[in-house]
Parts: structure tokens; C-alpha cells; sequence
């Protein structure tokens, strides 16, 4: 199959990087995200992430004009902080930079020691910095980046043994966070998951604002990952230097690298990870959980088997997915991701090896116009991915089974569950459903028993 | 309360009543503020994007074109190419090298793909900086493609979003005298400022052609190309939307003699005023036009204002807190809350001017809280201060609403009902009624709290 080599992008498949960085930072306790750009980036961002959560999101800007694009957009950026110092006294300031302060050279490392010495006196909260310019990858490089940096920035000693293991989850939802976190202490392990947004944006109605919302992974755990028993970080299409690899190259934290737990055999990997780490066998919640979704996969193959799906999204989240459609035998014929270089094809063929009836064909750096193509000679039974794939759904008159983010068209994205056997489950009652309301709403004479 | 206020902002807050108004506005946003506001970029976007039948091609990052994508209800009744998102997707190499040759071949391929009858290019921050000559590129492809190719010099930082409305007025008014003129009539106008959120602007269409009056261009809700290019055959522009399209109703004043009313299609006065304002201008011309005009109010309001009296019954007494984009909103809106019997009690806009303040001091109660470029703190205290039912706003203000329990009604650009004309007002009131009475305020903190402690109160008599 050929692929028109298009310059120019149509319904990008992708977010820009500071994006990430902003969300990511949103997971820890205190903290605030600082755009250093001018205006429009905090507020196109801050949009874009409400109508996903419906939630308050802050972010900060340093707001720059013309005269700071000529001179250096430096005084902002400190005037900045101290105007976000006074009115949210946060815990902690997560700088990410834009295309403009990149542009125009800003140094941001070198603005900030001159802001620490500037205002040595002053009880400071401490600022993350993570380079993310968005003319360069993804929202996904945003996030990771902006976690190691928040690893590399913060955690910078040997901590005494915690105990404890430290889980870089990838860019998931609220409740997939609420899900590791049960899983964790039924193992009996104290979790130290980063970023956690599960309360920072999804979080219960109040009778004051908050300036910051109360949650997030504390500041003081994060000091303390290097005293973790172990690190697991879910991905397998991550940049080489991720926090992970960063605390096991500083502090010797051994380092897990599974992908995604989504669908059985990957949930599988990380039960396993776990089990090696805490020396506890599965607790029976789980051995039931996954005993239920083998059983729903019998009771629901017919259904799925041989439909044809095309799959989009960030890179890690079509890995997972090809994950469990390869598992319930429908096939993907087309697996998109907006980013590139990132072994989504090897990764897609690791976790489909063995059980899928055909490769899926892979594409990095597309838009949906480009899997729009390629899909209109496929003919797909359903699209699997976000919310920006709704307009190509209706027009082909196919089920959109939606996850990931952004969720803009449905109710209750941030609380859709991914991850684990429980996850797995969730995600194939809504195909089996959504293939079965296709069927049902086509045929002629309205079965009420299917 | 006070210390949800930064010094720098102070100057930025009046409240009704208590000594001369006198709002500093239009300033930059303050750094680290976390304003409402958007870039300059976005005043542009938001001002051509309704132009359905042009090519609008973001010449930036991904960002920019990925979080405008398809984001306002702006309809149109034939080709509906302004909901597609199109950029150049710039890359570090272009930010090295210059992106002048990615937009060359992206607007070639775009416009062989297309077909469109314009092509909008919209610049970015970055472009800005690497000094990518937009006007060169677009002259270049619009000689090669034999259509209209217009920069918009929308970088973002050099300005708010003011600038990027003048922007787009630039780029439209080159589109302004191509077209023929021929057989447009004298009881002619253009409807500017309006951006057919919901179907709006079909209903006011509908209004103009019950009183003999045509519209030759929508600027730019359902716009198209062509429209635009003959509006100057019209004899008067219809500006609603103070910021976005007046400056080019300016420009064509100046250049064409075309005179302007300013007018508003939102709540009972400010709609009816604006169709007798037009009556007015063509009365010489037609007569009979008075007439017509007072019969199609008249018949509006005997079916509008019996449905309205149902919905004041229940509203009668509540607060509101308004946060809106420009100010002729929350003029109108004032005005539409008083037929509700609820009172407006805080209201601000992102880019009102001193005069837009002076004015909206005229027509509240005392003690209500008037801001330009406010904030989350600041609006939360605001709600908190003066205990608001409801929210009117923008989808960044609706979660701060909601998570304190306050009631919202969406009436910026991403609302999905039409809140324009007599009927608009009938759908605001019925909106406006499902959020206020809705029983789940009894259950949010703020009221649950009250509702325990009074009960309590009772028990203790």
C-alpha cells in the first residue's frame, strides 16, 4: 500500500508538546504549570484540557509582547512567577517553554538561577523546568519530558530504602490512576505514581475555590524515588532518557519497562512486574478479574471476530489497544499515530505477536486525512481512538469507540478506565456493544434479543 | 477576598456607584495571572473561520491549527471546508531554515485539493521571528492559482486579540471590491459581526427579508468569498460584535461611502431597536417599511412573551455573574435579564473599552461589580462575594461556576443553541431555566451546608 507524501498537515492526529508538559506538571501536589509563550498558548490549552476533564485547569503565562520577543522574554518570566508566587502560593512552579521563548533563545535554566539569587530571600516554591518547544514532537514528549524533569530537578540525592515503588504511568486518565492506586495496596505496596492527576483533575464539587486543587504526587515522595525498591513505567514507544532510566542510571532504582496494561497479556506483564517486586502473589480481587475477562472473551468473540478496525491516537495508547483487539480477534487494519520515531511499529508487532491473525499496518506522522486515505480503501467496522475522529466515523457510518484524551463529544472521559483486567473489560463491553447497536440499529426488523 | 486581587489589577474593578468609573483596558495581560484571554491569533481565527468556502491554512506549529480545529458552532447551509484544520505543521529544520517553501507546496497541494475561492494564511508567533516574507508566498500562489491568497499578520504575541480582529479586517477588505455589483438593490445590507453560531444568522436573515430588505453579505457567518467581494454594493453595514468587524465597517466607510449602524440581535430591546434602526435608515426609500418591520416585532413578541412570563415566574430574584468576550454582549444580555426578573449583579469582558465601561455603569444597579481581563481568583471571589444562581460565560469559566455550584449558561462561540433574534431570547430563557432550577444545587456544599444549617435551626425552635 502507497502513502501520499502530503506537506501539508489536515486534522492533525497529534497535540503540541507543552500541552503534555502542562498536564504533567497538573499532577503534582502544589503545583501550578507556567507557560513561558505568550498568552493564547495557556488559554488554547487550558480550553482544550476543560472540555476534556470539565474541571478548573490554571495555567499560568508569562504573556509575552512584541518588546519581550525583541529583548528576551527573561522579566516575564520572573515577574511571572512572583505574580503566581502571590495569588496561588503553590509548592511548586512547572515551567515549560513554547515555540516563541525557543525562538527567540530564552534561557530558561540561566533566567531561573538569576530569579533564585534575585529572590533568595523570599520563601521560594520550587520550579521545574522542561524545554518544549512545540515545533519539535508531541504532546506525549511534553509529558515525558516534563516528568523527568521533575525526576532529574527534584529527586537529586540517594534517599535511605522506602520501600517503596515508584510507577511512571504514561498519559492515562483519572480513574486509570485510581485503578493503579487500588492495585498497589492490595499488593501491599506503597505506590509513589507520577504525575497523579486522578484528584488534580477529577476532583469533587467545593464550597470555596481552591487556588490549586488538593492531590497530585507530593513533592516530598518524589525526593525520595531514589530510596524506591523499583521503578515501572508503562510505554514502549518512550524516548530513550525517560525518568525512569534517569533514577536507575543516578541511584541504581532498577527499572521496569512494560508497555501499556491493556488488554490480557500486557495487564499480565504487569502483574507479573509487580508480584517480582513485592514478592506478594496476585491478591484473588485480581485473579477474579482476570477470570472475568476470559470469560466475557468467550462470551462476546463472536461478535468482534474478523471486524476490521482502524486504530489512531498517541503512540503508547495503539500499542495497548492493538493489544487487546489482536486478543478478541478483531483486526486492525490500520494503526495512526501523529508522532514519529517512536518503534510504534515494532511495539504494535511485540504485542500482537502470536495472536494476531494479520500485521497491522502501521503509520507514524500521520494526520486524519492520510488515515482517511488509506482507511477509504480498508473498509473499516469501527474506529477506535479520541474524539477527533468522530467527523470519518459518521461519514462512514461506523461505531467510534472512544478513549484516551481528549474526549470532547462524550460525558465522563476522565473517568474511563484503561488499565489492567478491569480496564481490558471495560473497553471490550463498549466494542461488543457498539458492534451489537450497529447491527441492531441496521437491520430491519429489531431483534430484542441479540 | 482582597487578596485574591493583584495591586496591578485594581485598577481593572469598579463596582457601580462608588465614585467615577474609570477602567484602565486594552493593556497587556499581566504575566502570571492566568487571564481569559487569548493571543492575537485567536482574534483573527475567530473572525474569518466562518468564511466556509476559503482555505484556511494555519502557517505555524501544530498548535495553533490543532486547538482551533472545528471549535465554534459557526454553520454554513453549502461547503463546509472552514471545519477542516489545516497547517504547515512547522519543524525544527523549518524554524532553522525557514518555512517559506513548506507553505509554497502546502498551499499548492491544499488549493488543488480544494478548490477553495480564498485562501486565508494565518501567521503564527514563530513565523513572526524567522522572518518568513507571507506576503511574497501569498502573492506568489495567488498568481499561480487565480485566486485570492490573503496573509493575516496574526502573530501571536504582538498584541491581544483586538489586534488579531484588525487583522482579519485587513485581510477581508482586499477581498472588498472584486465582485460585480450588478442587481443588488437599494434596501440593501451586510450583516457584520455575526457568526451564524447555532443557525443565528439565518434567523436574522429571516427578520431582513419579512421587511424587503436583502443582505448581501454574511461577514462572516456562513460567509462566502463572493459575498464579500460585491458588499460593496450594499447601501449600509450592520456592525454587531463591537471588536471583530468594526473596524473594517470603518474602512468602508472611508473608502466606499458605506455608512454603518451599530446594532445587536441579542434580548428583546436591543433586537427589536436594531430592526427599527434599519426601518429607519430605508424609510425614505420605502415607506412602507415602518410598517412591516412594527408588525414582524409585534407578532414576535405576542407568541415570545407569554413562554417568557412561564419562565420568569421561577427566575424572579436571582443572581448573575456575566463574563463575556466583548461588551455589546453584556449590554444586551443586561437588558434580557431584566425580562427574567434577575438581577446582574457582576460583569466583565475580556476587551471592553473605557467608554463600553462608562456605559455599562449607566445601566446597572449599584454595587455591581464591573472588570475588564478578569481572572479565575478574581471571578470565584466575585460568585462567592455576591452568593450568584448563574454563571454566563465561556467554556474556560464553566468549571469554575460548576465546581462552586453555580448554574452556567455557555453564550460564547462553542454554544450548540441559537440565543439570537425573539426566538434566541425564548431558547437564553429556556437555558437559563434548566440551569438555574435545576435540583442539584441542593446538593453542592455552598447550598447543602445552608440547607443543614437551617434545618438544624428549625429543629432547635
Amino acid at each position: 500500500m502507497s502513502k501520499a507524501n502530503y506537506v501539508s498537515t489536515t486534522n492533525a492526529c497529534k497535540l503540541c508538546t507543552p500541552l503534555g508538559a502542562s498536564m504533567a506538571f497538573r499532577g503534582v501536589e502544589g503545583a501550578i504549570p507556567f507557560l513561558h509563550g505568550s498568552q493564547g498558548c495557556a488559554t488554547y490549552m487550558r480550553r482544550y484540557i476543560i472540555s476534556h476533564f470539565r474541571e478548573p485547569v490554571d495555567i499560568a503565562s508569562s504573556a509575552l509582547g512584541e518588546k519581550n520577543a525583541i529583548y528576551g522574554g527573561g522579566p516575564n518570566l520572573k515577574k511571572g512567577a512572583l505574580n503566581v508566587m502571590k495569588k496561588y502560593e503553590p509548592s511548586l512552579i512547572g515551567v515549560a517553554t513554547t515555540c516563541l521563548t525557543e525562538t527567540i533563545g530564552d534561557d530558561v535554566p540561566m533566567i531561573l538561577h538569576e530569579f533564585h539569587k534575585e529572590f533568595g530571600d523570599l520563601d521560594l516554591p520550587e520550579i521545574v523546568h522542561v524545554s518544549t518547544p512545540s515545533y519539535s514532537g508531541t504532546h506525549t514528549d511534553g509529558w515525558h519530558g516534563a516528568v523527568r524533569s521533575l525526576v532529574e530537578q527534584l529527586c537529586t540525592e540517594k534517599a535511605a530504602d522506602t520501600g517503596r515503588v515508584n510507577i511512571l504511568p504514561n498519559m492515562v486518565s483519572c480513574e486509570d490512576v485510581r485503578h493503579l492506586k487500588d492495585i498497589c495496596r492490595d499488593f501491599g505496596i506503597h505506590g509513589t505514581i507520577l504525575p497523579d492527576i486522578s484528584e488534580t483533575l477529577d476532583g469533587p464539587a467545593l464550597e470555596d475555590y481552591v487556588k490549586i486543587p488538593s492531590g497530585g504526587t507530593p513533592i516530598s515522595e518524589i525526593r525520595e524515588m531514589s530510596g524506591a525498591r523499583g521503578t515501572i513505567e508503562f510505554g514502549r514507544c518512550l524516548p530513550q532518557k525517560t525518568g525512569g532510566t534517569s533514577l536507575e542510571a543516578a541511584f541504581g532504582v532498577r527499572n521496569h519497562r512494560i508497555g501499556l496494561p491493556m488488554g490480557l497479556r500486557e495487564s499480565d506483564r504487569f502483574f507479573e512486574a509487580l508480584e517480582d517486586i513485592s514478592g506478594t502473589p496476585m491478591p484473588r480481587r485480581y485473579e477474579l478479574e482476570r477470570g472475568r475477562l476470559v470469560d466475557a472473551f468467550v462470551d462476546g468473540h463472536k461478535y468482534v471476530f474478523g471486524k476490521r478496525a482502524v486504530v489512531y491516537g498517541e503512540e503508547d495508547l495503539v500499542a495497548g489497544l492493538c493489544a487487546l483487539l489482536a486478543e478478541i480477534g478483531v483486526d486492525v487494519v490500520l494503526a495512526g499515530t501523529g508522532s514519529r520515531r517512536k518503534g510504534l511499529e515494532q511495539a504494535v508487532a511485540a504485542v500482537t505477536d502470536g495472536v494476531a491473525r494479520m500485521a497491522p499496518e502501521v503509520r507514524e506522522g500521520v494526520d486524519f486525512h492520510d488515515i482517511a486515505e488509506e482507511a477509504a480503501e480498508l473498509k473499516p467496522d469501527l474506529l477506535v481512538g479520541h474524539s477527533k475522529g468522530y467527523t470519518y466515523a459518521r461519514a462512514w457510518n461506523i461505531p467510534l469507540v472512544r478513549v484516551g484524551f481528549p474526549i470532547h463529544d462524550r460525558f465522563g472521559g476522565q473517568r474511563m478506565l484503561h488499565l489492567g483486567y478491569k480496564g481490558a473489560l471495560e473497553i471490550f463491553d463498549r466494542i461488543v456493544n457498539a458492534m451489537l447497536e450497529k447491527k441492531q440499529a441496521d437491520s430491519d426488523v429489531g431483534y430484542g434479543y441479540l | 477576598m482582597k487578596t485574591s486581587i493583584l495591586e496591578e489589577r485594581k485598577d481593572q474593578i469598579h463596582r457601580t456607584g462608588e465614585g467615577a468609573i474609570d477602567i484602565a483596558c486594552n493593556r497587556d495581560s499581566l504575566a502570571g495571572a492566568v487571564s481569559q484571554r487569548a493571543c492575537v491569533f485567536c482574534g483573527s481565527r475567530v473572525v474569518l473561520y466562518p468564511i466556509a468556502d476559503a482555505l484556511h491554512l494555519v502557517h505555524g506549529p501544530i498548535g495553533c491549527a490543532v486547538y482551533t480545529w472545528d471549535i465554534r458552532g459557526a454553520l454554513s447551509s453549502g461547503p463546509e471546508l472552514h471545519r477542516l484544520s489545516f497547517s504547515t505543521d512547522l519543524q525544527e529544520t523549518d524554524v532553522i531554515f525557514g518555512g517559506e517553501k513548506k507553505l509554497e507546496a502546502a498551499l499548492d497541494e491544499l488549493i488543488d485539493r480544494h478548490a477553495p475561492k480564498a485562501a486565508f494564511v494565518y501567521s503564527t508567533c514563530i513565523v513572526g521571528l524567522i522572518g518568513d516574507d507571507l506576503e511574497a508566498v501569498c502573492r506568489k500562489m495567488s498568481e499561480k492559482k487565480g485566486i485570492p491568497v490573503l496573509p493575516v499578520q496574526s502573530e501571536g504575541f504582538k498584541g491581544n486579540k483586538r489586534a488579531g480582529y484588525l487583522a482579519a479586517c485587513k485581510a477581508m477588505f482586499k477581498l472588498i471590491g472584486t465582485g460585480d455589483t450588478t442587481g443588488i438593490g437599494p434596501l440593501s445590507v451586510n450583516i457584520f459581526g455575526d457568526f451564524n453560531l447555532a443557525g443565528e444568522i439565518w434567523i436574522i436573515r429571516e427578520y431582513f427579508r419579512r421587511m424587503g430588505v436583502e443582505v448581501v453579505a454574511n461577514v462572516t457567518g456562513d460567509g462566502r468569498v463572493a459575498d464579500i467581494g460585491r458588499c460593496h454594493g450594499a447601501a449600509l453595514n450592520l456592525v454587531q460584535c463591537s471588536g471583530a468587524t468594526l473596524d473594517l465597517a470603518k474602512m468602508m466607510e472611508e473608502e466606499y461611502g458605506i455608512p454603518f449602524l451599530r446594532v445587536s440581535y441579542l434580548g428583546i430591546e436591543d433586537m427589536a431597536d436594531s430592526l427599527y434602526q434599519v426601518a429607519d435608515f430605508f424609510k425614505d426609500r420605502d415607506p412602507a417599511i415602518v410598517e412591516r418591520t412594527q408588525e414582524l416585532v409585534r407578532d414576535e413578541l405576542a407568541t415570545l412573551m407569554p413562554e417568557l412570563a412561564r419562565y420568569r415566574r421561577d427566575l424572579e430574584g436571582k443572581k448573575v455573574a456575566m463574563y463575556v468576550g466583548g461588551s455589546f454582549k453584556a449590554f444586551s444580555l443586561v437588558k434580557a435579564f431584566r425580562h427574567l426578573g434577575m438581577k446582574v449583579v457582576v460583569v466583565g469582558s475580556q476587551t471592553g473599552t473605557k467608554e463600553d465601561y462608562a456605559e455599562l455603569e449607566q445601566i446597572t444597579d449599584p454595587g455591581t461589580i464591573i472588570v475588564d481581563d478578569a481572572n479565575p481568583l478574581e471571578l470565584s471571589a466575585f460568585i462567592k462575594e455576591k452568593d450568584v444562581d448563574l454563571f454566563v460565560g465561556g467554556v474556560k469559566e464553566r468549571p469554575i461556576a460548576y465546581k462552586l455550584g453555580v448554574g452556567f449558561c455557555d453564550h460564547n462561540h462553542e454554544r450548540k443553541e441559537a440565543l439570537e433574534g425573539f426566538v434566541g431570547m425564548l431558547n437564553f430563557a429556556r437555558e437559563v431555566h434548566a440551569s438555574a432550577m435545576s435540583p442539584v444545587w441542593n446538593f453542592v456544599p455552598r447550598r447543602a451546608g445552608r440547607a443543614a444549617a437551617s434545618k438544624k435551626e428549625a429543629v432547635n425552635e
